[in-house]
């Protein structure tokens, strides 16, 4: 939970899945005004719990009373009473600073000693759902979002966002809290969102979570792994999703696309932290389990679901897993699906991918026709990876001198660090290459005959 | 990234008063920034007169006293935010207080270390 306390990892699981647990309790019984103040109560007990639960497991005592340490026969009422008691006491002193007694007394909690056996009763699933849509809640930007889900959905305290997005604490503190103030301001309510909102409500909560998602996969490794747990986190999250919606075909999609995706990460970079493309990846490093669970649950989505852009990105990630050689990759099928996914959800990255599938179906040239369509398109007029797309398709075409400029522009427009380092690298390749060599890409006597 | 360039010495020719409103003005700046969770640091730097600059002599790495180039604007400082937009930043830029005594900004992208593999 903390930098400061060393956590055994099955303590962390448990803390992690009981907080939005607790806190859909407290909030269902204190009310949606008080989501702030809640929020805030479970942090601490979470702290708490971290440091109390701990202290036993490291002296292995055992006989310490339940308030003293070792994990708590019941965790999640340990919890719910040390959060009311937070509150309670932050309430109290709030009351006596401001000594606004009648305005507190409005909100304070009916029952605020330990939790009764009711307290406990189950529900907590669908409080998970209702708290991922009231962090997702349209009235927040993204990286609002994105900060309040992790830490009232995911359990992740401050301090850990705030590394994990390479800003200083402070400055994310103030995120979750203005974040907090938004949606009481927007008078959001603690609930299931109304029907007709809900397919809406949904791809945002499932946007968040591959935000949350990436944000962990393009960081490297080394110095940066902080951030890597974040792909971690957003699996557990969308795992959790998929567990109370099994019946959504996108959500299925997106925890498909992120096992599949996340499979790759072995191999994605070099011990030197260069990005390696997927046509050079050791696809022996690639991660077996987590491709068959990806396969698997894309395969059977789309036996049921109408393909949504998730599932259909998933379904492309299996057909490159199951290649055991990129040559044996199946174009035709990758162009295909990128074909759906264009009509699903026309998109400029997306015409980018299917010009690279077209290029291995069809020929480079086919690609680059395909690419041209994009140059007027304010999006990715610009864009670095529109360059790199192209000086790959130019160097399949043999076309080395232009090739070796167009590497060159990508390298200058990309603001990531491992991306300019690939792209300068492909371009110093090309200083060494005959022009008609079409540089070392794999696949390329297969696309050029 | 937001790079502040002004003439050295330029806030010693201002007025009491048009210096506290300048700092004043700067101050209003970084509350906001900091209440909007955008800000993610920034360093003001002291006078030019204090610069070493090293430059290869000869093989061997020298150090002279003072700026290399007797610039008409220096760099005087940089703040770093985290915004939705490039558009953001320029705004912000647009309102820092230099600009407006003969000072220019710059808005400056950050390299990061993530990356997608091509």
């Amino acid at each position: 939970m903390t930098a400061a306390v060393p956590v055994p990892p099955e303590i962390e699981d448990l803390l992690r899945t009981l907080a939005p647990q607790v806190l859909g309790t407290l909030v269902r019984r204190h009310g949606h005004g008080a989501f702030d103040a809640c929020e805030d109560a479970v942090q601490e007990a979470l702290l708490a719990a971290a440091v109390q639960w701990t202290e036993t497991e490291r002296t292995e005592a055992g006989q310490d009373d339940a308030a003293g340490g070792g994990v708590p026969e019941n965790p999640r009422g340990w919890l719910l009473t040390v959060a009311t008691r937070r509150l309670t006491d932050q309430w109290r002193s709030e009351r006596a600073r401001r000594d606004r007694e009648a305005a507190v007394f409005a909100r304070e909690p009916s029952g605020r000693e330990a939790p009764g056996p009711a307290d406990d009763r189950p529900g907590d699933h669908d409080d998970t759902l209702t708290l991922l849509f009231l962090c997702c809640h349209p009235a927040l930007s993204a990286p609002s979002q994105v900060a309040l889900t992790l830490r009232a959905v995911g359990g992740l305290t401050t301090a850990q966002i705030a590394r994990a997005f390479l800003v200083p604490e402070a400055t994310m503190a103030q995120r979750v809290s203005r974040a907090k103030q938004r949606i009481k301001a927007a008078g959001a309510r603690f609930g299931m969102p109304p029907p007709d909102e809900r397919e809406e409500r949904l791809r945002a909560v499932l946007h968040v979570l591959y935000l949350i998602f990436n944000e962990g996969y393009t960081a490297s490794s080394g110095p940066d792994l902080q951030r890597a747990d974040l792909t971690a986190e957003a699996i557990r999250l969308t795992r959790a999703l998929h567990r109370l919606l099994p019946d959504d075909g996108e959500v299925t999609g997106l925890l498909a696309l992120m096992l599949l995706t996340d499979a790759r990460r072995p191999a994605r970079s070099g011990p030197d932290g260069l990005l390696i493309p997927l046509t050079e990846q050791d696809r022996a490093l690639w991660n077996r389990d987590a491709i068959r669970e990806g396969t698997g649950l894309v395969t059977e989505a789309l036996t049921w679901s109408p393909p949504g852009p998730y599932q259909l990105q998933a379904a492309i990630a299996a057909v490159h897993a199951e290649a055991p050689r990129p040559e044996d990759t199946d174009w035709p099928q990758v162009l295909a699906l990128y074909r759906l996914l264009a009509h699903v959800s026309p998109n400029p990255m997306v015409t980018l991918n299917e010009a690279v599938a077209l290029a291995m179906v069809d020929g480079p040239s086919a690609g680059l026709d395909l690419l041209r369509s994009l140059d007027g398109d304010d999006r990715m007029s610009g864009h670095h990876r529109l360059a790199a797309v192209r000086a790959h398709l130019l160097e399949m075409a043999g076309e080395a001198g232009a090739a070796r400029e167009m590497y060159r522009q990508a390298a200058r427009s990309t603001t990531s660090i491992p991306e300019r380092r690939y792209l300068e690298s492909r371009a110093a390749r090309l200083n060494d290459t005959r022009p008609d060599d079409g540089g070392s890409h794999d696949g390329n006597d297969r696309a050029n005959t | 990234m937001l790079l502040i360039y002004n003439r050295p010495g330029f806030v010693e020719e201002l007025t009491e008063q048009e210096r506290d409103e300048l700092f004043g003005e700067v101050g209003a700046i970084m509350k906001e920034l900091t209440e909007s969770g955008e800000l993610v640091g920034g360093d003001a730097l002291a006078d030019p007169s204090k610069t070493k600059t090293v430059r290869r002599k000869d093989g061997q790495p020298a150090v002279t006293d003072g700026p290399f180039l007797e610039a008409k604007e220096h760099f005087a400082g940089h703040i770093t935010v985290d915004c939705e937009s490039v558009e953001r930043a320029v705004e912000i830029a647009a309102r820092w207080p230099d600009v407006r005594f003969g000072g220019y900004m710059e808005v400056r992208a950050i390299m990061n270390e993530s990356g997608t593999e091509m």
